[in-house]
C-alpha cells in the first residue's frame, strides 16, 4: 500500500486527526531539510509536505513565495532535491509528498520525475496548477503507485466535487479560502458547511489547508474534516527559529480526539 | 492543410494550451467559456460589439498601399493595415473593448488586467471607463519607472493601477500578481487577459477578437488586388495581433505567414524575447506553449527593447503552427528594429510602435526577395508615440539647430 495512504490509515484508526506541515525545499539550504524532516516527524506530523521552488508559483502567497525565492537563491534544483531526499530515506519514517508547479516536473521529464520520485521513496504529489482537466499527461505517476492528491475549493460546484473526488487517491486537498496559500486571520461562515460536504463525497480522507495558522484555526478545522496542512505558518516559525510553535500547532490536531 | 478547428473542446491547440490553472479559477473559467460561446451566437451582442468597433475605436482600419516602401524594396507590392490608428494607438483595444462586454454580460462590475508598457493597461482602462467598470491593473515596478506617462495615463482614465515588486518586477510577474487576485475575487471580477495566452478560453477568445483585424485585411486587399496576398507578416510577443491578423488566413495555403520575434541583442546572447526559436515547451500564465526556461524548468527574463514583445512565452496556437510549419517564425534584433522606426517615419510619414517596426524591418527584407506584382501585407500593430521617449535616448535626440 503506498505509504502515505497507509499514514493516513493509521491516524484514523488511533482516532486522531492528521496533521501536514508544508516546506519549501532548499529554504535555508538542502542540507538543513533532515534535521526539518526528523523534526517535524519526532513532533507528530503525520507526513510532510515539501515544496519545489518555482520562479512564478501563482497559487503562492508571499510568504512562501519568499521561500521560493530564498531558495532559487542557494541555488536548489528539482534534481537536488530528489537526490537530497534519496541520500537521507533510511532516517526519515514519516511519508514525503512534492509540491511543487506542472513546469518543474514537466520540465524534468515525466519518466525521469516518477523514477527518480520512486528512487526517493516520494509517497506522492501535489500539483496545485493542474485542474482534473488535465491530469492525463502526468499519469506515468499514478501508474507507478504514487497518489497524485487532487484539490477541491470553495468555488468548485457540488457537481465538480463529484466528479473529482471519484478518482482521488491518498487525500482530497479542500483548499479553505477563496485565494492564496497564507496566514489570515479569519475564514468564512460557510467553511464547515463546505468541508462536510466535500466529506460526504470523498472516498479518501479530507485535509483542510490554506490560511490554517493558529491552534485555534486547527482545533476549529479539524472538526468538520479529517485534517490540516500548514504551510506559511511553518515556514515563518522555523525562519524565525520558533520550532515551539510548531509544536503546538500539530499538538492542537490531536486534542479533539479521544475526548 | 484542410479545415482549421483548433482548439479542440478541451482547449488544446494539438498538445498545447490546456487550462494549468488553481482549481479555484476553474469556474471562472468554464463560466467565461459558456458565455463567450452564447455571445458569438447572441445577434444583440454582436450588434453592440460592431456598434464599438465603429464608432468608438474608429474601424475598419485603412489597408494602405505603402508605395514609398515598395519602392524602396523593388519586389512585393507592400500593404500596412493601420492598426495604429485605432482609439488608444494599438490593436489592443479591439479584445478589451470586447471582453468588457463580455464582463457585463456575466453580471461583473470589476476589471483587472496585466501590462507591461501600458499598451494593454491603457486600452484596459478606456473600455471599463466607457463602460463603467472598476479597473484595476497590475504592472511591474520596473515597468512603472519605464513607464510613468502610460501609469498617468490609466489614472486619467479612472484606473487604479497596483505596482507589482514581486520576482522581477516585469510582466510575468504582474500576469502572477493578477492571477493571484483573481484567485481571491473570482466571484465579483473578470480578468481581461491581453494577449493569446493563459487558459482556455482567453486564447480563443482574444484570438476571436482580434481576428477583425485579418478580415478586414482580407476583403481589403481582394476589393484592390482582387486576389490574396501573398505574404503577410506581423511581430509576436504574446501574439495576439499575429494571431489575429493570420487566422482568417490560415486556410489559404498560398498565403504564406510570417511571424517575427524580438531577438533583442541577438540569439546568441541571453537579452532577447524569442521564445519560439530559444524557448521549449512548458507550461506559464495557465497554458502549455513555448517559453523561455533553464533546464530546471525556472522561467527566464526575456527582452526587448520593445516592451510589449518583452514576455518569455509565446501563445499555445502559435506553438501549434510552429510545429505545423503553417507560419513561419522568425525574429528581428532591437537594432533592425530601431532602424525601421526610423525608416518608416521618414520614407511614410508614420511612426510605428517599436513592437510594429520588428515586423516592418522583417517585411522590407522579405518584400525585396518576393518578385514584382505579388503582395505582401505587414500588421502595423500600433503607433510609436509612446516610444519616442525610448528612441530618443537611444538615438541621442535633437538634431536641429
Amino acid at each position: 500500500m503506498n505509504k502515505l495512504t497507509k499514514a493516513l490509515q493509521e491516524c484514523e484508526s488511533r482516532g486522531e486527526k492528521a496533521f501536514i506541515p508544508y516546506i519549501m525545499a532548499g529554504d535555508g539550504g538542502l542540507e538543513r531539510l533532515k534535521s526539518q524532516l526528523i523534526f517535524l516527524e519526532k513532533s507528530g506530523a503525520t507526513a510532510v509536505e515539501l515544496g519545489i521552488p518555482f520562479s512564478d508559483p501563482v497559487a503562492d502567497g508571499p510568504v512562501i513565495q519568499q521561500a521560493g525565492i530564498r531558495s532559487l537563491e542557494n541555488g536548489t534544483t528539482l534534481k537536488d532535491i530528489l537526490k537530497k531526499v534519496t541520500e537521507i530515506k533510511g532516517d526519515v519514517n514519516i511519508p514525503i509528498i512534492l509540491m511543487g508547479y506542472a513546469n518543474s516536473i514537466m520540465a524534468y521529464g515525466l519518466k525521469e520525475f516518477t523514477e527518480d520520485c520512486l528512487q526517493a521513496g516520494i509517497a506522492g504529489c501535489i500539483i496545485p496548477d493542474l485542474p482534473i482537466e488535465e491530469e492525463a499527461v502526468f499519469s506515468t505517476i499514478k501508474t507507478a503507485g504514487i497518489v497524485l492528491i487532487r484539490l477541491v475549493t470553495l468555488t468548485s460546484s457540488r457537481e465538480r466535487i463529484t466528479q473529482i473526488t471519484a478518482g482521488a487517491e491518498g487525500f482530497i486537498y479542500a483548499v479553505t479560502v477563496k485565494g492564496i496559500t497564507g496566514t489570515r486571520d479569519a475564514f468564512g461562515g460557510e467553511l464547515g458547511g463546505y468541508l462536510k460536504q466535500v466529506k460526504d463525497l470523498s472516498p479518501v480522507p479530507v485535509l483542510a489547508g490554506f490560511g490554517i495558522s493558529t491552534p485555534d484555526h486547527v482545533r476549529n478545522t479539524v472538526q468538520s474534516c479529517d485534517g490540516v496542512i500548514v504551510g506559511s505558518k511553518i515556514i515563518e516559525c522555523f525562519e524565525a527559529g520558533k520550532e515551539n510553535q510548531i509544536s503546538e500547532l500539530i499538538q492542537a490536531s490531536k486534542e479533539l480526539v479521544q475526548k | 492543410m484542410s479545415t482549421y478547428t483548433q482548439p479542440d473542446q478541451t482547449g488544446h491547440f494539438g498538445a498545447y494550451g490546456g487550462r494549468f490553472v488553481p482549481e479555484t479559477l476553474m469556474a471562472a473559467i468554464t463560466e467565461l467559456e459558456e458565455v463567450y460561446e452564447q455571445s458569438k451566437k447572441d445577434p444583440e451582442f454582436q450588434k453592440q460589439l460592431n456598434y464599438y468597433l465603429t464608432q468608438y475605436i474608429g474601424r475598419e482600419t485603412p489597408l494602405y498601399f505603402s508605395e514609398n516602401l515598395t519602392k524602396l524594396a523593388g519586389g512585393a507590392d507592400i500593404y500596412l493595415k493601420r492598426e495604429d490608428l485605432n482609439h488608444t494607438g494599438a490593436h489592443k483595444i479591439n479584445n478589451t473593448i470586447g471582453q468588457a462586454l463580455l464582463t457585463q454580460k456575466m453580471g461583473k462590475k470589476k476589471v483587472i488586467a496585466e501590462t507591461g508598457a501600458g499598451q494593454h493597461g491603457v486600452a484596459t482602462a478606456t473600455v471599463c471607463a466607457l463602460l463603467k467598470l472598476e479597473c484595476i491593473i497590475f504592472m511591474g515596478e520596473e515597468d512603472i519607472r519605464r513607464q510613468k506617462l502610460n501609469v498617468f495615463r490609466m489614472e486619467l482614465l479612472g484606473a487604479k493601477v497596483i505596482s507589482v515588486s514581486q520576482g522581477s518586477g516585469t510582466l510575468k510577474d504582474a500576469v502572477n500578481e493578477a492571477l493571484r487576485y483573481w484567485v481571491a475575487n473570482v466571484e465579483d471580477t473578470h480578468y481581461i487577459m491581453g494577449s493569446v495566452l493563459g487558459p482556455h478560453p482567453f486564447p480563443v477568445i482574444v484570438r476571436d477578437f482580434q481576428s477583425v483585424i485579418g478580415k478586414e485585411t482580407k476583403r481589403q486587399y481582394s476589393e484592390v488586388v482582387h486576389a490574396l496576398p501573398d505574404a503577410i507578416v506581423a511581430c509576436i510577443g504574446g501574439g495576439s495581433n499575429a494571431m489575429g491578423m493570420f487566422y482568417p488566413f490560415i486556410e489559404d495555403e498560398t498565403v504564406k505567414l510570417y511571424g517575427v520575434e524580438a531577438a533583442g541583442h541577438g540569439l546568441d546572447t541571453p537579452l532577447h524575447a524569442s521564445s519560439l526559436t530559444k524557448g521549449k515547451p512548458g507550461v506559464l500564465h495557465g497554458a502549455f506553449m513555448y517559453v523561455l526556461q533553464n533546464e530546471d524548468g525556472q522561467i527566464q527574463e526575456a527582452h526587448s527593447i520593445s516592451a510589449g514583445l518583452d514576455y518569455p512565452g509565446v501563445g499555445p496556437e502559435h506553438s501549434f503552427l510552429k510545429d505545423t510549419n503553417r507560419v513561419t517564425y522568425t525574429s528581428v534584433t532591437d537594432q533592425e528594429a530601431l532602424e525601421a522606426l526610423v525608416l518608416l517615419s521618414k520614407e511614410e510619414g508614420i511612426i510605428p510602435a517599436l513592437e510594429s517596426s520588428h515586423a516592418i524591418s522583417y517585411g522590407l527584407k522579405l518584400a525585396k526577395e518576393m518578385e514584382k506584382g505579388t503582395g505582401l501585407v505587414i500588421c502595423l500593430s500600433g503607433r510609436g508615440d509612446k516610444d519616442v521617449e525610448t528612441v530618443q535616448s537611444i538615438l541621442g535626440g535633437s538634431e536641429h539647430e
